[in-house]
Order: structure tokens, then sequence, then C-alpha cells
């Protein structure tokens, strides 16, 4: 049963057309991109990886080579990636490596990836880790109390966090897989976008669940951001995250978003990749497609099998 | 009366039974001129495909006990004995007279027990201790290579094909391979007696359709560790040029070899499949 504030919210918003939205998704995948075209949605793919570590056996050495990797993905003229992504106690070693060289530090914050913790333990958390040298910030929203109707308490939660990131870029994770429905993650888009500045994100998921980014969930928030920026003039960033392995569906990811939102969004500041190991399956593509030789995994190098 | 079920024929890759990417296919005939099906005509792609799935199923294969790769291989021969007049048939489909496609079936059974046998005896044969003038226990083992390729022959579709493939997978390698173009049949046939053998998925990959189409894609791609053929001149220069650039192992079987010969039955085929290991063990003075 829905709750009442969320009826509230989806009659305002609309709902979605789950059936439409399967149907449109599966095109996407049937678009032959080919040649140089292949070759620039590889090399935008690589531009737009927040290259991702995050477990409990994380030390500051594999951070060190994770960020290594970011700044030099492989030989030759290979673009650095946007960011790497790692837990808050991580985020001051990752800065000895990659700070002012291009390379920004996202830190997943508030208790990643559940979110059960004490508000003010979450607030604290964030702080820290801006503090430590973070230059995004992803947060975990409270499903909980989103599923519960709590749709103000989830909100101004957001807000909070919003305010401890300071000049910090806000990711805000909806963890759709525990969302339940497509009219949920709309839902839980809008009501994060009302709150954010332009130039923060939504994201799809931790990478720590069963389900994670799909072309499915990953539309239905282009096109909130869609839609949210037609009526509103603020352009909310995407990041779809855990999942998203190989080369091939990393393309499909941006016909999406060229053909939902437009080339205004085919950039690293609109539009990333939560990711550990497509890095390495775009590089041997973009090997493929240099040399004409299908190439082994092992000629690119290791960072982390995050995600 | 009864509709006649005509069977799809499809291609045994990682597991599974595919059509190839490109949805294309070609016709064969009977021997009288008559359709009798529409073979799968694979692409690079399937090529590429076939040997992720092999690269998927071969760490496994590889740790295999020797033992177990044995009683699989001579469950493999179980599984072709028990089909083999529907295998006869597959063969002589192609022309071959019927009681040259039985002895064929005949030898390729024989040939898969050998080297079921051998599995968990040739690293006796290629393995050594080596004397060295430094106190040291010396000894060499073979590790398996990789993933290989096989480039099939044009007659003996089923008997050439798996004489190549054998040795690569008793020593543990995975394998793509292609199938003769002419007489793709038994290999059809082959994929699903595989399928039933407990050899797992994708450590045997079986691709049909034109060789020239994929040969440049076999001698080139930097995954595969080694391409076992029988190959023209021109081909066999392709391979080496491509093999070169990878650094890959070629093996070049000569097209007209007599594959009934009892000189394949031999453990020196797996060699041609390993990576010699050397190990300087300290044992004092």
């Amino acid at each position: 049963m829905t709750a009442p504030a969320l009826r509230r919210l989806l009659d305002e918003i609309g709902p979605v057309d789950a059936v439409g939205i399967e149907e449109r998704v599966a095109k996407f995948t049937t678009r032959s991109i080919k040649k140089q075209s292949k070759l620039f949605g590889l090399r935008l793919a690589v531009t737009m990886v927040d290259l991702t570590t995050l477990e409990g056996k994380d030390t500051p050495g594999k951070v060190a080579s994770l960020c290594q990797k970011a700044l030099f993905p492989h030989e030759g003229d290979i673009p650095k990636v946007a960011a790497v992504c790692v837990y808050p106690s991580m985020v001051k070693h990752a800065a000895k490596h990659v700070k002012g060289k291009g390379v920004k530090i996202a830190s997943v914050a508030t208790a990643f990836p559940s979110g059960q913790a004490p508000l003010k333990t979450r607030l604290a958390e964030v702080r820290q880790a801006v503090a430590d040298g973070a230059d995004e910030i992803d947060m975990v929203i409270n499903r909980g109390a989103f599923l519960e109707g709590e749709l103000a308490l989830v909100q101004d939660e957001i807000v909070q966090v919003r305010e401890a990131c300071g000049d910090a870029t806000l990711k805000v994770i909806l963890e759709t897989s525990e969302l339940e429905t497509y009219d949920h993650i709309r839902a839980a888009s809008f009501l994060a976008m009302r709150v954010l500045r332009p130039g923060d994100f939504i994201k799809t998921s931790t990478g720590k669940t069963s389900a994670n980014a799909t072309l499915g969930n990953n539309q239905v928030m282009i096109e909130a951001i869609r839609d949210f920026y037609l009526a509103t003039g603020t352009e909310i960033a995407m990041k779809p995250a855990g999942g998203i392995r190989t080369a091939k569906q990393a393309l499909q990811f941006l016909i999406a978003v060229k053909e939902t939102l437009g080339d205004a969004w085919l950039n690293n500041a609109r539009y990333r990749f939560g990711a550990s190991s497509l890095l390495n399956d775009l590089l041997r593509q973009l090997e493929t497609q240099r040399t004409g030789a299908y190439q082994a995994p092992y000629t690119f190098s290791d960072d982390s099998t995050g995600y | 009366m009864s509709l006649k079920i005509t069977k799809t024929p499809k291609c045994y890759v990682g597991g599974a039974f595919i059509r190839s990417e490109s949805g294309r296919v070609y016709e064969i005939h009977r021997s009288s001129g008559e359709f009798h099906a529409n073979i799968p005509r694979c692409t690079r792609k399937d090529v590429r495909n076939a040997v992720e799935a092999a690269a998927k199923a071969g760490a496994g294969w590889a740790k295999r006990t020797p033992y177990n790769r044995a009683q699989i291989l001579y469950r493999l021969a179980e599984m072709l004995e028990a089909r083999a007049p529907e295998m006869t048939a597959a063969i002589a489909l192609h022309g071959t007279a019927p009681d040259a496609a039985a002895k064929e079936v005949r030898a390729t059974i024989d040939r898969i027990v050998h080297f079921a046998g051998w599995a968990d005896k040739y690293e006796q044969v290629l393995g050594s201790v080596n004397p060295v003038a430094s106190p040291h226990f010396n000894f060499t083992v073979t590790e398996p290579m990789g993933i290989v390729g096989i480039l099939a022959p044009e007659n003996a579709p089923l008997l050439a094909l798996m004489t190549l493939i054998l040795p690569a997978i008793t020593a543990g390698n995975s394998v793509v391979a292609l199938a003769s173009h002419a007489a793709p049949y038994p290999s059809i046939l082959l994929g699903e007696m595989l399928a039933t053998s407990d050899l797992p998925g994708g450590v045997v990959n079986l691709l049909t359709g034109e060789r020239k189409e994929m040969l440049p894609t076999f001698a080139t791609h930097e995954h595969l560790r080694a391409v076992a053929a029988t190959a023209t001149k021109d081909e066999a220069t392709a391979l080496q040029q491509g093999a070169a650039e990878s650094v890959k192992r070629v093996i070049l079987h000569d097209p007209k070899s007599d594959w009934f010969s009892s000189s394949h039955d031999s453990p020196y085929a797996i060699r041609d499949f390993t990576e010699a290991k050397t190990v300087w063990h300290p044992i004092g003075a």
C-alpha cells in the first residue's frame, strides 16, 4: 500500500510506464556503434569512470595503486578517469596521490551502504571526509523512512548532508534495488533533486546489494532529470553504479544519455560510472580498436576487484 | 499422420548451444544433393565470444586432478559409444561410405580412451628430475598453456577434429575449435555429446563456418596461447605472422596426414600444449 505522502508526490510528478521503459531501453541495446563513434564513446566512458574500491580489506597501499591507475590507466594516449571513490578513512591517503592532478576524490559517507546510523554520526562522517580532502560525497538516503512514507524526513536529511558538504559535490544514492518499483525510483529522484544544487548527482545504487544499475532504472532517473530540468532549469547530474562491467554496457548507457538528455550531459561533470572492472574492459576495447587484434585481459594492470 | 520435426544445428559454446551472433547460415546437402540443414556461419565475433567462454572455464579445468580429467574423457567416449550409429550417419551424410564412417567413429572412441589413459600419466613422461652441479633438487613439471585454437581439416570431420582437440584438453587447456567447413555435421553432434560428458561447459567450444573469415582472428587473438591447425602454405604464413605478434605457439599438421595412424596416439602430442616449469629447490650440503 502506498503511503499518502508518496501518493501525493506521485500524483504531482506522474507515474512511470514500466512496460514503456523496458521497451525503450531494450532498443538501446540494438544500436550499431562502430569505428569513430565507438572510439569516441569508449574514450568518453574512460573519462566518466569513478574508479572505485569499497572493501573492508582496503589499505593505503591498495588505494595508492588505485590512484596510480586512475591517473595513468594504460600506456599511450588514454585519458584520466574522473575520480577515485573510496571509504572516508582512505580519503587522506588518496589525497596524497591525486590532489591537484585532475582526478577528483569521491568518498562514500553517511554509514554507507546501509545508512543505518544516527544522523549526527552520518553528518560527522561527511564533515571529516570533506576536511580530509574529498571533492565529492556519495550519500545514501534513508530507504526505511522513504518506504514508510516519511518523505519530509528523507528530504531533510539530504539537506543537512548537503550543508555538511560545503563546496563538495553531493551524490545521492537512491539504492534502487531497495525501492522496489520504478514509481518509487522516480519519486525518490524528485525528492532529492528538489533540494540539490545544480551539478549535484543522483546515483542508482551502492553496488552492495544483489541488483545494481540497470538500463531500466538508469532510464527512469535520467527521464526524471530531464523532466526536472524542463520544469525548473536546474541541471542535475547522474551516476549509475554497480554491475556495469563491460565496455558494451557502458556504450549502451551512453546511448541512453545521448537520446534522453542530449549532448549537454555527455561529459563527466554530468554523467559518471561507478565501477572498477569496467575501466580495464574499456582499455581492452580501445587497444583492440587501435591494434586490430583482440586483447588478453592480463595485458592490463589490475587494481581492485570491488563492485 | 505425424509432423516431421527437423533439428536446427547449433554450435556448442560455453556449455550452451548457440547460433552465430551474425545470424548467418550456410546450407549443407546430402551426398544425393538434397538439402539437409542450415549450419551456423560463425564470425570473428563468435571466435571472440568463444575465447571468453574458454577463459571462464579454463581455470577450473586446469585445477581438476589429472585422474578426474581422465574419468571425464572416458565418459566422453561412453557418450560417443552410445550414439555411435547416429554419429556414423552424420559422417556418412557428407559422402563417406557407411563402413568407413563407422570405422572413423570406432577410431575416435579408441583415441579418446587412449588420451583418457594418458591424463594421469603424461606428467611422468614429460616431467623430469634434472641433475645439476649445485646443492639443489631440480625438477621440471608441465603446466597447461591456457586457451588453444584449433583449425580442423576438411576430411575425417570427427577423427581429425578430436585428434587435434584431445591432447590440448588432456593437458588441462581449454579449446576453441573450428570444424570442417564441408562436413560440419559431426561437430554439431559432438557438441551434444560433450554437453552430456561431464566436461565443464566452455572447455571445448566448437564453431562452424568459413575458415578464411576466422583464420586471421585465430592468428592474432592475444588470449589464444597456441593454435593447432592443418593449413595450406598461405594459411600457415598468415597464422605464423599473427602468432609472432601475439607470441603464441603454432602447431602445424600435414593436411594429408593419415588420421587413423597410431602415430597420433602419443604423449608428445600433449607436450605441444604444455609449458615447462623448472624448480630449483635447495637441499643443503
